[in-house]
C-alpha cells in the first residue's frame, strides 16, 4: 500500500527524515515508535504533503502511484490522512459536518455514532462547534472520530493518544482497530510503548532515521534499553551523516 | 394598487429572495417596520412598544420606546431598503428601552440593485436600568458594489443593562461600509459587540467600535471578523478603555485576506482603575496553514478549504 524509498527531508540544514524507506501492508498496522523530538511528526507531514516538508530526495509510493510531488488534498483523495496531534480549530463548523468533511455519506446520524465511538456523547457535542470552546481532549477525539468519518485507506494517526485521558485511550484502540476491521492500514506515530503494541510491525525512529523494523515487542525492548534517555537529541548533519 | 402596497410587496420579495422569511411580517405575534427609501410601508406594533416615525426629505425619522418592564417576546423586524439603482436613505433613530424591559431588533437592510445608494444610519440609544437591548443588522447587497453603509450609534447603558449588537455583511458586495459605534456602560453593565463582513472587489471596510467601561464591575467584549480577497480594504478599530473598578474588556479581532486584499486591526486597549484589566487578540494574515491543510487532509480543494474556513469564520 504504501512504500517509502530513500526518503530525505533536509530544514534549516539539519536532515530531519534521514533516509527513511519501509513498507505498510493493505490492512496492516505500522508502528512507529520515537521519543519527542526524533522526527515521527515530519514523516507524518511528508507523508500527508504539508507545505514545507517536499522531501529533497526518495519517493512516496500509494497504491502504485508516485504520490511524492502531489499535493495534501490529492494525497487524500487517493486514500490517505492524517490525524494531526495537535488539531486545528474552526469557527463556524459544527462538530457533526467536521467529522463527515471527508466522508462520502453526510448523514449526521453516522457522525453521531462515530462520537459515540470515541466516547463522546451525541447530546453534548451536536450542536457544538470544532472551536476553542472544546478542550484539548474533546477536539482530539472530534479529530480521530473524523478519521472514522472518513475511512480512509491509509490513516496516519501522530500521537493519537496525547492529550486524551487515561479512560479514552481504549478508544483510540478502538479507531484502530476499526480501520484494520474495514480493510484499512494505520501508520500509528507514538512515543509510548503500550501503545504500539496494538502494531502488526513497527519501527524504531531518532534523529529523524528510522530503523530496526520489527515486531512491536522486539522495537520495545530495544526503545526501553537505548532510547531512554535518548543519547542525543541532535540531528545528523549532512556532514556527519549517520 | 396604491404606491405604498406596491412598495411593501416589492420589499417582501426583495427580503424573500435575500432568503428571509416573508411570514414574519404578516404574523401577528411579531412587531415590524418596513421602510422604502423615505417612505414607511408597513408597520405592526405590540403593547409596550412605541414607534412613532416621521418621513424627511431622504429618509425617516423614528422614536422607539419600549416601556418599563415590558419584555418583547420576539424580534422585531425593521426592514430597510432602496430598491432604484440609486438613491439615499437616512435613518435617524432615538430608543429609550426604558426599566426592566427587553427588546431584539433584527434589521434587515435591502439594496439589491443599488449602483449609486446611500444607506445612512444615526441612533442615539438609552438602555435604562436592568434592561436588555439586542440589535442585528443583517444586510443583502448586489453584486455591483454601489451601495455606501454608515450606521453610527451612541449607546448609553444604565446600571445592569445589557447591550448585544451584531452587524452582517456578508451576502453580495460590501462597497463602502464604515461602522462607528460607541457605547458608554455604567455599573454592572455589559457590551457584546460584534460585527462580520466579507468585501471583494475593491470594497472598503472600516469598523470603529468603542467602548468605555465608566462603572464598578461593567464587562464588554467587541469581536470582528471580516475577510478581505481581490483588491478590497478593511481597517478594523477596537477599542475599550475600562474606567470603573472591577472592569472587564476584551477585544477579539480576526481578519482573513487573500489575493491583493489589505487588512489593518487596529486594537486599543487601556485601563484606568488598578482593579480592572483589558485583554485583546488579533489575528491578521492570509487563510490559516494547519487549518487549511487540516481540511484538504478530509479531501476538500484548496479553495473549497479556504470558502469553508472563511464562511465559517463569518457564520
Amino acid at each position: 500500500m504504501l512504500k517509502i524509498e530513500a526518503l530525505n527531508l533536509k530544514k534549516e540544514n539539519k536532515l530531519i527524515i534521514n533516509n527513511v524507506s519501509f513498507e505498510v501492508f493493505d490492512g496492516e498496522i505500522f508502528g512507529i515508535l520515537g521519543t519527542n523530538g526524533a522526527g515521527k511528526s515530519s514523516l507524518a507531514y511528508a507523508l500527508m504533503g504539508s507545505a514545507g516538508y517536499q522531501p529533497d530526495s526518495g519517493k512516496i509510493i500509494f497504491d502504485g502511484i508516485d504520490i511524492t510531488k502531489k499535493i495534501i488534498d490529492e494525497r487524500a483523495r487517493l486514500g490517505i490522512t492524517l490525524a494531526w496531534q495537535e488539531p486545528a480549530r474552526f469557527e463556524g463548523i459544527s462538530i457533526l459536518d467536521y467529522i463527515l468533511l471527508g466522508s462520502k455519506q453526510k448523514v449526521h446520524a453516522l457522525a453521531e455514532k462515530y462520537l459515540e465511538q470515541m466516547r463522546l456523547t451525541p447530546s453534548e457535542y451536536r450542536n457544538r462547534l470544532v472551536d476553542k470552546t472544546l478542550s484539548g481532549g474533546e477536539r482530539k477525539k472530534v479529530e480521530l472520530a473524523a478519521i472514522l468519518g472518513m475511512k480512509p485507506k491509509l490513516a496516519i494517526l501522530d500521537e493519537p493518544d496525547s492529550g486524551i485521558d487515561m479512560l479514552s485511550q481504549a478508544a483510540v484502540i478502538h479507531l484502530i482497530r476499526e480501520i484494520k476491521n474495514y480493510g484499512g492500514s494505520v501508520l500509528l506515530i507514538t512515543h509510548d510503548e503500550e501503545v504500539v503494541r496494538i502494531a502488526d510491525r513497527a519501527a524504531l525512529m531518532c534523529s529523524g532515521l528510522a530503523f530496526k523494523i520489527g515486531s512491536p515487542s522486539e522495537i520495545i525492548d530495544y526503545y526501553k534499553k537505548h532510547c531512554k534517555p535518548c543519547p542525543t537529541k541532535e540531528y545528523p548533519s549532512e556532514e556527519n551523516g549517520k | 394598487m396604491n404606491d405604498i402596497t406596491r412598495d411593501y410587496q416589492m420589499m417582501l420579495e426583495a427580503y424573500q429572495k435575500a432568503e428571509g422569511n416573508p411570514a414574519v411580517f404578516s404574523d401577528s405575534k411579531i412587531a415590524h417596520l418596513v421602510i422604502h427609501k423615505n417612505k414607511v410601508v408597513g408597520k405592526h406594533l405590540l403593547p409596550g412598544l412605541e414607534v412613532l416615525s416621521q418621513e424627511t426629505p431622504e429618509g425617516v425619522n423614528i422614536s422607539l420606546r419600549v416601556l418599563p418592564k415590558v419584555k418583547i417576546e420576539y424580534p422585531v423586524h425593521l426592514c430597510f431598503g432602496v430598491l432604484p439603482q440609486e438613491g439615499v436613505q437616512l435613518i435617524n433613530i432615538e430608543a429609550e428601552i426604558e426599566e426592566e424591559s427587553k427588546i431584539t431588533l433584527l434589521a434587515h437592510c435591502i439594496f439589491p440593485n443599488a449602483v449609486k445608494v446611500q444607506h445612512l444610519m444615526q441612533a442615539k440609544i438609552l438602555v435604562k436600568k436592568s434592561s436588555s437591548y439586542s440589535y442585528n443588522e443583517i444586510h443583502f447587497h448586489g453584486e455591483s458594489g454601489g451601495v455606501e453603509v454608515v450606521p453610527k450609534a451612541k449607546i448609553i447603558l444604565e446600571e445592569g443593562a445589557h447591550l448585544a449588537t451584531n452587524f452582517q455583511l456578508t451576502k453580495g458586495r460590501v462597497g463602502t461600509l464604515d461602522i462607528d459605534y460607541e457605547v458608554e456602560a455604567s455599573k454592572n453593565s455589559v457590551v457584546e459587540m460584534l460585527a462580520k463582513a466579507y468585501g471583494y472587489g475593491n470594497d472598503k471596510i472600516q469598523i470603529k467600535e468603542k467602548c468605555f467601561l465608566r462603572g464598578e464591575g461593567s464587562r464588554g467584549i467587541i469581536k470582528s471578523r471580516v475577510a478581505v480577497k481581490e483588491e478590497a480594504e478593511s481597517e478594523v478599530q477596537s477599542e475599550i478603555l475600562a474606567y470603573g473598578p472591577y472592569a472587564r474588556g476584551h477585544v477579539d479581532c480576526i481578519e482573513i485576506m487573500q489575493d491583493k486584499g489589505k487588512a489593518r486591526a487596529v486594537p486599543i486597549v487601556g485601563v484606568f482603575h488598578e482593579t480592572a484589566k483589558v485583554t485583546h487578540e488579533a489575528a491578521i494574515g492570509s487563510v490559516d496553514k494547519v487549518q487549511l491543510e487540516t481540511l484538504m487532509s478530509r479531501g476538500l480543494r484548496q479553495n473549497e478549504a479556504i470558502d469553508l474556513i472563511i464562511k465559517g469564520m463569518l457564520q
